[in-house]
């Protein structure tokens, strides 16, 4: 048994390797923090860990995002709105399914996303999600027939 | 106005419950319809109001509407969707009434007795008219029965369908219902086997002689109706050859404009390229032919020689037109405009893809043109000028609100802008909230008085997993039940 006096503090060899893991997870940056805004502006900050999609972390942390398709890239109900630019160039390119999906995301945006298919890496650490608005734009005579 | 007299000791309480606004009964909702539309009210209505009971009405023994009976059988991801509405229905605040039809069973004056809010989700179950010569020959039939009859839908069963009589099927339209038609008819019927497809379409797409189908759409490729998912699927088909004319690409600044506003047009039109260019390089081998056939519009189903079966269709050139003046925008959209050259397209089937339309209820307001009830962000209008400009407590939501268009997804932006009403009006007193309704119990009296069983969401559970069973033993996800009785048997069968 090894006793070790760290910074005042009297460290069993066991304590010792539990002390060592956290700093080791917290130098590898295992989760990263997101935000989510909701329609009505208010945010919500959770810890997503490296490898989840931001659908699964929205679920996970109760948070009103809805994913019909459970992440099949059949539906575009997880759209997401990037907040910041330069978080929006760190994603990598949508696939052709994704952006299939994202021409029929209601109020689309320049920096629009599927939550199912953003990835947590450590660069997207501080990222922040918008949850698009919903507006009165139903007009039945709209000149632009949507599909189905 | 109630009171409510405690004594309580020496003191003699007195509740007065119902002057304030805001101090109600729990809201007791009505949704006619259980497809997305409906159940997204649901789902939002009982987040919205945490005491909030809503029924469910729906006129078949099977809910979730066109996720069930739509959407195409090589397309389960899109119905994964029916996992969220189940959770939805699972709720002790939540009832479904199933082989219930409004209308024939219950009126819309019962159910403002009944609840206090009640929401028509009915959907689109009939169809836009060509309104041309020889809409009513035999081998002339709507997408939309076509596809319930593929679906599995008990009214698809009406369907007298004759897929060996004719190599050539011609769908007017080209929106994603076509799509799914033609799809259907010319995928390989092994792609189909494990589907949850109906047993009788099966069994009659394999005898089909259906090789050659053509999509024919009034305008250009920058405004065909489909979107890119469903076009890229078809344009990768193995054995499929797939044609579109590389004139028909031709694009005008009007279309510019239009494909700079508008996306998904933009992504199509950009498939459809890379479709002409394959079909001018595809070697010609395949047995199956897909052709795009672009601003034709139809002007009459001609006959064949027995004066009774389909035998072509007479198409007219058109001209797109209507947009654009002296390089500025005055409309949203092109016109499709006949040009008087008329060419004749030849075939034994055609297949009616232009749009579906609701169905008018008695007792509720209808606007024969549009195709749907009146209404302002879900309420809906009153037919004659009256002291309100609303019907008290009736709104609407999805395909019966907006008309036939949009996604499954576009309901839930949908039901929340009904919901935002429905909270709105509560807010101001102009529901009957005060009232304590005989709401699910009240409904039940009417149905046992008229001696009409209604199936529960349990029961479709069972429907469900008899549907499943079945399936196992044919290597399909599910085998359906087409025929209502069977369905109400199965239902029937087990009773705790």
């Amino acid at each position: 048994m090894q006793h070790i006096w760290g910074k005042g503090v009297l460290l069993h060899s066991s304590n010792l390797q539990t002390l060592f893991r956290i700093k080791r997870q917290m130098r590898k940056k295992r989760w990263i923090t997101v935000t989510f805004v909701d329609k009505d502006g208010d945010e919500k900050i959770i810890k997503v860990p490296i490898g989840m999609s931001m659908l699964e972390a929205a679920h996970k942390n109760d948070v009103e995002l809805e994913g019909a398709c459970e992440g099949s890239l059949a539906c575009s109900t997880c759209h997401v709105i990037v907040m910041d630019d330069d978080y929006y160039e760190k994603l990598p390119e949508p696939i052709d399914e994704e952006n299939d999906m994202l021409d029929l995301a209601f109020g689309l945006t320049e920096t629009s996303r599927l939550g199912c298919q953003v990835i947590a890496k450590p660069e997207l650490d501080g990222i922040r999600l918008a949850l698009p608005a919903a507006t009165r734009n139903f007009a039945v005579d709209g000149h632009v027939p949507k599909p189905h | 106005m109630m009171m409510r007299c405690k004594s309580s000791g020496n003191h003699l309480w007195v509740q007065l419950r119902f002057f304030c606004n805001k101090s109600s009964y729990p809201l007791h909702i009505c949704i006619v319809g259980s497809g997305p539309a409906g159940f997204y009210t649901a789902d939002k209505l009982m987040k919205r109001f945490g005491q909030a009971k809503v029924n469910m009405l729906e006129r078949l023994p099977t809910p979730f509407g066109l996720v069930r009976s739509g959407v195409a059988p090589d397309h389960p991801e899109t119905k994964v969707v029916v996992n969220q509405f189940s959770r939805v229905a699972a709720s002790d605040r939540f009832s479904l009434i199933g082989n219930v039809s409004l209308g024939k069973d219950v009126s819309v004056e019962d159910l403002r007795k009944l609840y206090h809010v009640v929401v028509f989700a009915y959907g689109a179950e009939s169809d836009r008219e060509l309104g041309i010569k020889g809409e009513d020959l035999k081998g002339v039939h709507s997408a939309r029965e076509f596809v319930w009859w593929y679906n599995g839908h008990p009214d698809g069963l009406k369907l007298t369908l004759d897929l060996e009589r004719t190599d050539t099927a011609v769908i007017l339209g080209q929106g994603n219902v076509a799509l799914d038609a033609a799809r259907i008819l010319l995928r390989p019927t092994e792609d189909l086997m494990q589907t949850d497809i109906a047993e009788h379409a099966l069994a009659a797409l394999r005898r089909s002689q259906v090789r050659k189908v053509f999509l024919v759409g009034r305008r250009g490729p920058v405004q065909a109706a489909c979107t890119a998912k469903e076009l890229r699927e078809i344009l990768g088909i193995k054995g499929l050859n797939v044609f579109v004319q590389e004139a028909d690409l031709v694009t005008s600044p009007a279309d510019m404009e239009e494909m700079k506003l508008n996306r998904s047009h933009k992504r199509v039109y950009e498939l459809f390229t890379k479709a002409a260019m394959k079909s001018l390089s595809e070697s010609v081998g395949n047995e199956k032919e897909l052709h795009f056939v672009f601003f034709r519009a139809p002007s009459a189903i001609l006959p064949c020689d027995d004066k009774v079966h389909v035998g072509g269709v007479s198409l007219e050139k058109t001209t797109l037109q209507g947009m654009m003046d002296a390089g500025q925008i005055i409309n949203g959209q092109q016109l499709a405009v006949g040009t008087g050259v008329f060419e004749e397209l030849a075939c034994g089937l055609v297949l009616k893809s232009i749009g579906y339309k609701s169905k008018l209820v008695a007792g509720l307001p209808f606007d024969l043109k549009k195709g749907v009830i009146p209404n302002f962000q879900g309420r809906v209008l009153n037919d004659e000028a009256q002291n309100s400009k609303y019907e008290k407590g009736l709104y609407v939501v999805g395909w019966l609100k907006r008309g036939p268009t949009g996604i499954i997804g576009t309901n839930m932006i949908c039901a929340e802008e009904v919901v935002e009403s429905i909270a709105q009006d509560l807010e101001q007193g102009l529901l009957t909230s005060f009232l304590d309704v005989p709401g699910y119990f009240g409904l039940l009296e009417l149905l046992q008085d008229k001696a009409i069983q209604f199936l529960s969401f349990d029961d479709w559970q069972k429907i469900n997993q008899e549907e499943i069973r079945r399936g196992e033993l044919k290597g399909k996800i599910r085998e359906k039940i087409v025929r209502t009785e069977e369905q109400l048997e199965v239902a029937r069968k087990v009773r705790v």
